[in-house]
């Protein structure tokens, strides 16, 4: 008996393995941003409108924000701008843009030629702010809960679909009991 | 004397070539003293790009490795100690940006697999072993074994 159940249940332990690997696989170049539940790292970047006015994490709180990080040398960045501009249209959140690595001359161009769907860029010239929020590769963007807690984070390109689907449910999740809870909090 | 100047051709392309290790994608000046040099040249291969995730952080030539390779500078004369700086990094990119994973309560079973393989492989190997052996003393005690067999 034991002479057939063994390899059947050893195949049967390699068919799980298998199937969790599969379902996993389009996440597979996805790493997970330790950042998640926790507050957004504190920054201090100069304000690509005027050069100074900065731009910090106290921005981030009493209201959902999104903070999206990019670039004017990054296609995929080009790519999501539609999305971003959509999504100040719809006006739930402000969204805050890290301007990592760039010129500013080239910013304000691409801003002022594609339309801004920042309320506010901070300009992060040597890179460190980006290191600190753990980008390595734009366009990233995180959701940041009234806490000023980091809720989600989107690696590549942000899209409406991503939007709808996995940012909006997570604001409409917690602005419900919120009412209730506001006072622990 | 065409052999002579194919030699010299030769010697110096090969010359060339003994060099090219020395055309590193990190080629900062190095650290004050040896002791911290040491330290940032391991934990530099360490370290992994997250943009080519291959490739440590001292042989990759994206900007964004240059940029972490010099907080590991900055946090090397800081006087941090080698796990203060990879906790600095996983802080900010997971576990992920160690090329050693660290053991934990999720990778446990890894790390314990080939032990409990090993377990399994004993008991089995025991297990037809004797099983093997009784087969023989039956087979010596049964008479028509013997005319079977030839």
């Amino acid at each position: 008996m034991t002479r057939f159940l063994l390899p059947l249940g050893a195949f049967a332990l390699l068919v799980v393995v298998l199937i969790v690997g599969l379902r996993h696989a389009p996440e597979k170049n996805i790493i997970p941003s330790p950042l998640i539940g926790k507050s957004a790292p504190q920054f201090a970047l100069q304000n690509l409108s005027d050069g100074h006015s900065p731009v910090s994490a106290a921005l981030l709180r009493g209201h959902w924000s999104l903070v999206n990080v990019w670039g004017t040398w990054c296609p995929e960045c080009r790519a999501e701008h539609e999305a971003l501009l959509q999504i100040k249209r719809e006006g739930q959140v402000p969204i805050i843009g890290i301007d990592w690595k760039d010129a500013d001359d080239e910013a304000q161009a691409w801003l002022s030629q594609l339309g801004n769907p920042y309320s506010t860029v901070g300009t992060d010239h040597d890179g460190r702010v980006a290191i600190d929020w753990g980008v390595y590769a734009a366009p990233e963007s995180f959701l940041i809960n009234p806490d000023g807690v980091v809720v989600y984070k989107v690696i590549g390109a942000m899209t409406a679909e991503i939007w709808h689907q996995k940012c909006l449910p997570l604001i409409q999740a917690r602005s419900m009991p919120a009412t209730q809870a506001g006072s622990g909090s | 004397m065409r052999g002579v100047r194919l030699a010299y051709a030769l010697l110096g392309m090969s010359t060339l070539l003994a060099a090219l290790p020395a055309m590193a994608v990190d080629n900062v000046p190095p650290l004050p003293t040896p002791q911290l040099q040491q330290r940032y040249y391991q934990l530099t291969h360490e370290l992994r790009c997250m943009q080519c995730q291959n490739e440590a952080l001292a042989d990759s030539p994206v900007g964004l490795a240059a940029d972490l390779r010099l907080q590991v500078r900055e946090l090397l004369i800081a006087g941090q100690t080698d796990e203060q700086i990879r906790q600095h990094m996983v802080d900010r990119y997971s576990e992920f940006i160690l090329f050693r994973p660290r053991m934990n309560w999720r990778n446990a079973w890894l790390w314990g697999a080939p032990g409990v393989l090993m377990l399994v492989g004993v008991v089995v190997a025991w297990r037809v072993i004797r099983s093997r052996s009784q087969l023989v003393d039956s087979e010596e005690a049964d008479p028509n074994a013997e005319s079977l067999n030839s």
